[in-house]
């Protein structure tokens, strides 16, 4: 035992916090003083919360009379800085809306406050969520705490590393193509998408508003299942968000092995171009899947490229519509200030809807789009969940983003179909290439959520994946 | 040269629905009059991150509207994005309907049994207003956002009118249809019913360029602008010869001071709003099971209201103006239905009823049979009595007299009124003015 705050999961915490091994203030203080050592370097924090000591001060008041009431009651949390907070800057990493303080609460973060969590802080991100690599926010990249010379991936690159860096226990992402899941296996880390529609998207600043999910990234499967049976939910702002109740999913994790369960290994889904050692270690995980249990079959589905082109109609599309509200007028700053991906995006989206093209590219996108929802169905009725690599390759060099405006479409192509359906789906740790780590995706049909979560769980209880970087 | 000028009128009306929270978010959608910026939220001020989240009242108040109008309702329809800039326009674009709106495919009929198409009736938000103003010794342009997101519905009819009159007559008929339903007080002063006529002519075959008439909030303007259209594009044409092209349409706006139209925009080409599904909300179906209970919602529509009036008796054109006054109606449901004992009694003429009530001659407060008997009692008959009155009156008069064989007929007015007086009211005025004629010839 004797591990230090930061090398505890936040069940563990909330035992802690019961058991009064230490107080929530405690908690807070000490990752306040990890982000004060380490941020400087690793730049995954554009804002601290002045405020989080005192309403951690105010929460062990609650907690001495009353004992633990909240399902996240002291626990310190990480949020992209593409969420709304009161109090607290959201930029999403643009210049755009530098310093622009909002006047009202996400959902995702109002429904973690009212659960006793404490805002750590805002964490960097590709500037409006475009890109994979965190490279493209206009307050510099955050490192990769694996090897500072490497990109965290993107765009919620600083809430993945934060918690690699153990800088936060818990930290809040979202993704429209992967942007959960692909920095959370380049930090050798935990990421979770709900399905589309289970997380309430209101107060998350719109990036391509058909596929935007939030979702959290965790030191562990447990962890992501708990904060999202506290983030889940219709939510009366948001008319996507799906009715279905939401289940206490970190209590649901109970298989103790995958028998009856059917899983296929998608073979499009190891490109040619992916170095053999990840190959290698999806097929050592589907080995580990059959020793549980499962019955592993190798499937065809639709080459990830049309997914690819059909996402880069679409959200460029809706980027062009959603970045429109940012007209120089409101926010105090100029749309000079738009990065050189976000015009691109805006240009490329204004392109695809215009008059004489909206046939050719938009309306021919959405139809192939409904094609891979079909697949997706019928591969489902088949099986329980499918698995491939999360991105072909590991974290890749700073730097290589540069000039590259598809880089992060390349490093989310084994993602993206399950975005483009609204899937849900889990990224975790599954060895390390060159010392860098791998991540598995485990992905299944649309709100089926607790079935993803407990075979992702039962994998990482039975491996021995999860490790963390030196950081002390 | 001209012989066979047509003119060719099409009209969109934009009705704003009076429901209690605006079409996305739970802000009042009352705006009229209220402290600018005091009814906003993040949703209807666009602010990052916000969502909308469909009315459904105003999404049924809009199918009733296309219901009353004849309209097929789309089975499965969705909103749209319309992408433009405009300052007043909080999000970068306005979430309307394009491809699939909830109505459409109506008609409606003018007296004369003329069939309007409707092409269709779809549900947008409103926008925000424009105050150009001087602040501190500054022209500035200030922005309210009250207005921002107030349901507005869309009527667009195919351009099947062929005159100003029609024109009137179809909006007129609107105006009633949209507010018998209850669905909006249309107020055209207080801009909850803006209209815009599409204009061009059909001149032996030829057709002038198209305008757009912006924003119209009057009957009669309506009417002026049109007329002054249709002229000024006769004279533009003997001119220029000008066809209408892709690339000659115009807006215009109407100047009520001037009594004329002026440019305000000429479209080089077709406006590009890059429309695409409106990523927020998911489409609606709308069944057979709903629609059928919304129409069982409708009230009687006014022109079936002004046929029951008519079968009664009553003249269309007595029946048009009180077909939509409830204490008149009531009045003549109860004459209708013969069940008050008072009225009862005596055979009323409902046809000069009504005409008395529209004349003001009846106070409808009061008891309405005695007024009716006193208004409609014949007077003193008797040609010997009135003589004497009719005498006394002209010896009382000589000057009058003289003017009246002269030729100035129309004194004989204030004669009879004279007798008339004499007599208390209690003669005949008709048989007085028989013995006045008489006498003076």
């Amino acid at each position: 035992m004797n591990k230090q705050i930061h090398e505890l999961s936040v069940v563990e915490l909330l035992h802690g916090l019961e058991d009064k091994r230490f107080s929530s203030s405690e908690i807070v203080k000490h990752y306040l003083d990890r982000i004060e050592k380490y941020n400087s370097e690793l730049n995954i924090y554009l804002h601290v919360n002045e405020k989080a000591l005192g309403q951690a001060q105010k929460v062990d008041e609650e907690i001495k009379k009353n004992g633990l009431t909240k399902p996240l009651q002291g626990i310190p949390v990480a949020i992209k800085d593409n969420f709304l907070t009161v109090g607290l800057p959201t930029t999403a990493s643009s210049l755009v809306l530098k310093d622009y303080y909002p006047q009202y609460e996400s959902t995702v973060t109002r429904r973690l406050i009212d659960a006793g969590a404490i805002i750590l802080g805002k964490t960097n991100m590709d500037a409006w969520a475009h890109g994979s690599s965190t490279e493209s926010s206009q307050y510099g990249p955050t490192l990769n705490p694996w090897d500072l010379g490497h990109l965290p991936g993107g765009s919620s690159g600083g809430s993945a590393a934060a918690i690699a860096a153990q800088l936060a226990p818990i930290a809040i992402g979202s993704e429209t193509s992967g942007s959960i899941r692909q920095p959370a296996a380049w930090c050798g880390v935990t990421g979770f998408k709900g399905s589309y529609g289970r997380v309430s998207r209101y107060g998350v600043i719109a990036m391509a508003s058909s596929t935007d999910s939030p979702g959290p990234i965790a030191r562990s499967v447990e962890d992501a299942a708990l904060i999202t049976s506290v983030i889940a939910g219709l939510d009366k702002y948001d008319a996507t968000t799906s009715p279905r109740a939401v289940e206490p999913y970190h209590q649901l994790l109970k298989r103790k092995d995958l028998k009856g369960m059917k899983i296929a290994l998608v073979k499009d889904y190891l490109l040619p171009s992916m170095r053999t050692e990840v190959k290698t270690l999806i097929h050592n995980a589907a080995r580990h899947l059959e020793s549980l249990g499962a019955i592993v079959e190798e499937i065809s589905l639709m080459d990830p490229k049309y997914s690819i082109g059909v996402y880069t109609v679409l959200q460029r599309s809706e980027v062009s519509s959603n970045l429109a509200r940012y007209d120089g007028i409101r926010y105090g700053f100029d749309r000079d200030l738009f990065g050189e991906e976000a015009k691109r995006r805006i240009m490329l989206g204004t392109y695809t809807l215009s008059a004489g093209y909206y046939d050719a590219y938009y309306k021919k996108a959405l139809a192939v789009r409904t094609k891979i929802v079909d697949e997706f169905e019928n591969t489902f009725k088949q099986f329980d969940a499918y698995i491939g690599a999360v991105s072909p390759g590991p974290a890749q060099k700073l730097g290589v983003t540069q000039n590259e405006s598809m880089f992060g479409e390349m490093a989310d192509v084994l993602v993206n179909p399950s975005s483009i359906a609204g899937l849900t789906s889990v990224g975790v740790p599954c060895g390390l290439i060159d010392g860098l780590p791998i991540g598995l995706q485990i992905t299944g049909n649309q709100f089926e959520e607790v079935k993803i979560l407990d075979l992702a769980n039962l994998y990482q209880q039975t491996t021995d994946f999860v490790k963390f970087p030196k950081y002390d | 040269m001209t012989n066979n000028i047509s003119p060719i009128i099409g009209l969109e009306v934009h009705v704003e629905l009076t429901t209690k929270s605006k079409m996305f978010c739970g802000c009042p959608a009352d705006h009229f009059g209220k402290v600018p910026n005091t009814q906003t939220c993040p949703v209807c001020l666009g602010l990052p991150g916000a969502l909308p989240v469909p009315n459904q009242k105003a999404i049924e108040d809009t199918i009733k509207i296309g219901l009353a109008l004849n309209c097929q309702i789309n089975e499965v329809s969705h909103f749209d994005r319309k992408n433009y800039f405009y300052p007043d326009l909080s999000k970068g674009y306005q979430i309307s309907q394009y491809t699939e709106p909830f109505c459409h495919d109506g008609f409606l009929l003018l007296d004369s049994g003329k069939k309007i198409r409707i092409e269709r009736v779809h549900l947008e938000e409103d926008t925000g207003k424009l105050q150009h103003t001087t602040l501190n010794d500054e022209r500035v342009s200030l922005i309210d956002f009250n207005r921002s997101g107030v349901p507005l519905v869309e009527i667009v009819s195919q351009p099947d009118l062929s005159s100003s009159e029609e024109a009137k007559e179809y909006l007129k008929k609107i105006h009633a249809i949209v507010k018998e339903i209850g669905v909006t007080t249309a107020d055209l002063e207080k801009g909850q019913m803006r209209l815009e006529p599409t204009v061009n002519l059909n001149i032996d075959g030829h057709f002038t360029p198209l305008v757009e008439l912006k924003n119209i909030n009057s009957f009669n303007f309506a009417v002026q602008a049109i007329d002054y259209e249709v002229s000024r594009q006769t004279a533009a044409f003997e001119k220029d010869g000008l066809e209408k092209s892709k690339s000659n349409k115009q807006t215009r706006g109407y100047d009520s001071v001037k009594k004329t139209t002026f440019l305000q925009r000429q479209k080089e080409e077709a406006n590009d709003y890059r429309y695409f599904p409106e990523p927020d909300i998911p489409p609606f179906r709308i069944g057979p099971s709903i629609v059928e209970k919304l129409r069982g919602q409708l009230p009687q529509l006014p022109d079936a209201i002004i046929t029951d009036l008519v079968s009664l008796g009553i003249e269309q054109r007595f029946a048009k103006l009180v077909y939509n006054k409830p204490k008149i109606m009531n009045i003549l449901n109860v004459i209708a239905r013969r069940n008050d004992v008072a009225i009862q009694d005596t055979k009323i003429d409902i046809n000069k009823l009504v005409s008395l009530i529209v004349n003001k001659k009846i106070d409808i407060s009061g008891d309405i049979k005695a007024q009716f008997e006193k208004l409609t009692a014949v007077g003193e008959t008797d040609t010997e009595k009135l003589a004497a009155l009719v005498d006394e009156i002209l010896t009382q008069n000589p000057k009058v007299v003289e003017e009246y064989k002269k030729g100035k007929t129309a004194v004989l007015g204030f004669l009879v009124g004279a007798v008339m007086k004499l007599s208390q009211g209690q003669a005949d005025a008709q048989t007085v003015t028989a013995l006045l004629q008489e006498k003076l010839r």
